[in-house]
């Protein structure tokens, strides 16, 4: 049983110079046979394990990760949460999981530092001004909140913006998403693990899956750098190492893996208080709490792992910046990294079974999958309990892209891709 | 970020550049023919290596021709550059 985080424990711990804190997670070899196993420990595979074993009381089951937990992609996007999707079926995904997102501190005990500041997006030519009004509309009839703002009221909310008709890409409006926002990033790692390993599921580290053993068409274990597992459920949560994983099984799927890139700023007082994306210009800007500005770039447009990313798409973000916000224009970028995003043809998520039995995907998040973190994992985790997907995850099967009844959210999606 | 020997004009930065994904994926011939499976395997299913990949790219900002290119997608080295109308090197 893990000890309860409160203002108590944090005074107690205070007078022995908080090092007496209770581990978080165990660090333990892998048993011989698990009921499940999740290939993957960043946010999505960690909720997935956390929601199997609480929801679907399988508690002999593991998270393997070739890494640390969280030094994927979880650890490397800016944050951004939000669910204002044009097509109904993101809609629903999206804001199943903004809904878990409202209470998940309180639920993992675990300040996961939830935001809801905002999420802004701003028009600057006419066929903008029309997509993101549709836009609008579709999310009030799903149920979500958005509202239009026009060129004043954007400057008023987010007093930096230049609003100047001079500029190259004028900003004509924008929309406001109020309950959006962004969190913590790590802490949805840590308090996802340290929730699962509290209800018996091991967190293994540093274990590399090599191969997936089949006997015909099912499942049997996998093969990892600390020997065989045993089991008859495998979860892939791999991220942009999807399609490795995938030719393991000798699968293959609809994806294509590239770097996508982010860079903070050096800390400055508060200065912007909500999260500003622009679709046409392609960027997009919060500050942490630490102060840094955390800015979005673009991927490149090639398949490559390298976790790099090239210059001229920072370059090219940081242009658009500088425009927008003239303030920033003596600001130093502090830190730049890249993580390798799995893209699907129609820009949504696979959470699908697939003719392999007891192999099940949850890919394809592309550049933007660390918002829906916990409603993946709890539809993923109903999706590997009962062998059928969820209503909310039905329309992400895998099977899209054979009957050509694609979500397509290109463009539509508030962001390019 | 990597720079590209174009067979018809030399080297050039990779910006220069765009990339037309996995190469040597044939056109069906007899596209009446074929599945919905069959059609799902053309369009869109892909193989994503992390490795050496052979792969399409467009001097888009250059002499716009097509060629062929092998590229370890692991850390960007590349292996050779062909003609489109040249076989593939055994690797």
């Amino acid at each position: 049983m893990k000890n309860k985080y409160s203002i108590f424990s944090l005074i107690k711990n205070a007078f022995s110079n908080h090092e007496n804190w209770q581990q978080a997670w165990g660090n333990p070899e892998p048993k011989k046979k698990y009921d499940a196993v999740i290939i993957g420990g960043g946010g999505h595979g960690l909720a997935t394990a956390y929601y199997l074993a609480k929801k679907h009381n399988m508690k002999n089951i593991a998270v393997v990760e070739k890494g640390w937990i969280g030094g994927g992609n979880t650890g490397r996007n800016t944050t951004i949460i939000r669910s204002n999707y044009l097509w109904d079926a993101s809609a629903g995904l999206y804001d199943h999981a903004l809904k878990i997102w409202e209470n998940l501190s309180q639920e993992l005990n675990y300040n996961i530092m939830f935001s809801q500041r905002g999420v802004m997006n701003l028009a600057h030519n006419l066929q903008d001004v029309r997509d993101l009004k549709r836009r609008t509309h579709a999310n009030r009839l799903n149920g979500i909140d958005a509202v239009w703002l026009n060129t004043e009221e954007v400057k008023k909310f987010c007093p930096i913006i230049n609003t100047s008709p001079n500029i190259r890409y004028p900003v004509l409006g924008g929309t406001l998403q109020r309950r959006a926002g962004t969190a913590r990033h790590d802490a949805v790692a840590w308090g996802y693990a340290r929730g699962a390993n509290e209800m018996g599921v091991d967190i293994i580290q540093n274990c590399e899956v090599k191969g997936i053993k089949r006997n015909g068409d099912v499942v049997e274990g996998l093969e990892t750098s600390k020997g065989f597992i045993k089991t008859n459920k495998v979860g892939v949560v791999a991220a942009g190492h999807s399609s490795v994983i995938a030719n393991m099984a000798g699968l293959k799927l609809p994806l294509e893996s590239k770097p996508l890139q982010a860079l903070v700023s050096e800390p400055v007082k508060p200065i912007i208080n909500t999260v500003v994306m622009s679709n046409a210009v392609h960027a997009y800007v919060s500050q942490s709490d630490k102060g840094e500005l955390v800015i979005g770039a673009g991927t490149d447009a090639y398949v490559s792992y390298t976790q790099k990313g090239s210059h001229d798409v920072v370059e090219g973000t940081l242009k658009a910046i500088l425009e927008l916000y003239p303030i920033f224009s003596r600001m130093k970028m502090l830190r730049q990294w890249g993580g390798i995003v799995d893209i699907c043809p129609d820009a949504s998520p696979i959470i699908s079974k697939t003719n392999i039995k007891g192999l099940y995907f949850n890919c394809g998040w592309g550049t933007g999958g660390f918002k829906a973190t916990p409603g993946s994992g709890d539809l993923f985790a109903h999706t590997i309990a009962n062998d059928e997907p969820h209503k909310l995850n039905a329309a992400f099967n895998i099977n899209r892209f054979v009957s050509g009844d694609l979500v397509d959210e290109h463009g539509a999606a508030a962001v390019a891709h | 970020m990597f720079i590209i020997n174009c067979p018809y004009c030399g080297k050039r930065d990779q910006s220069e550049f765009s990339a037309g994904g996995e190469a040597h994926i044939e056109r069906p011939k007899q596209p009446t023919e074929l599945s919905d499976d069959q059609w799902a395997e053309f369009l869109f299913m892909r193989k994503n290596i992390k490795g050496v990949q052979f792969e399409r790219w467009n001097h888009a900002h250059g002499c716009r021709k097509w060629f062929n290119m092998v590229r370890d997608t692991s850390n960007d080295k590349i292996h050779a550059v062909y003609k489109m109308s040249e076989k593939p090197p055994k690797e």
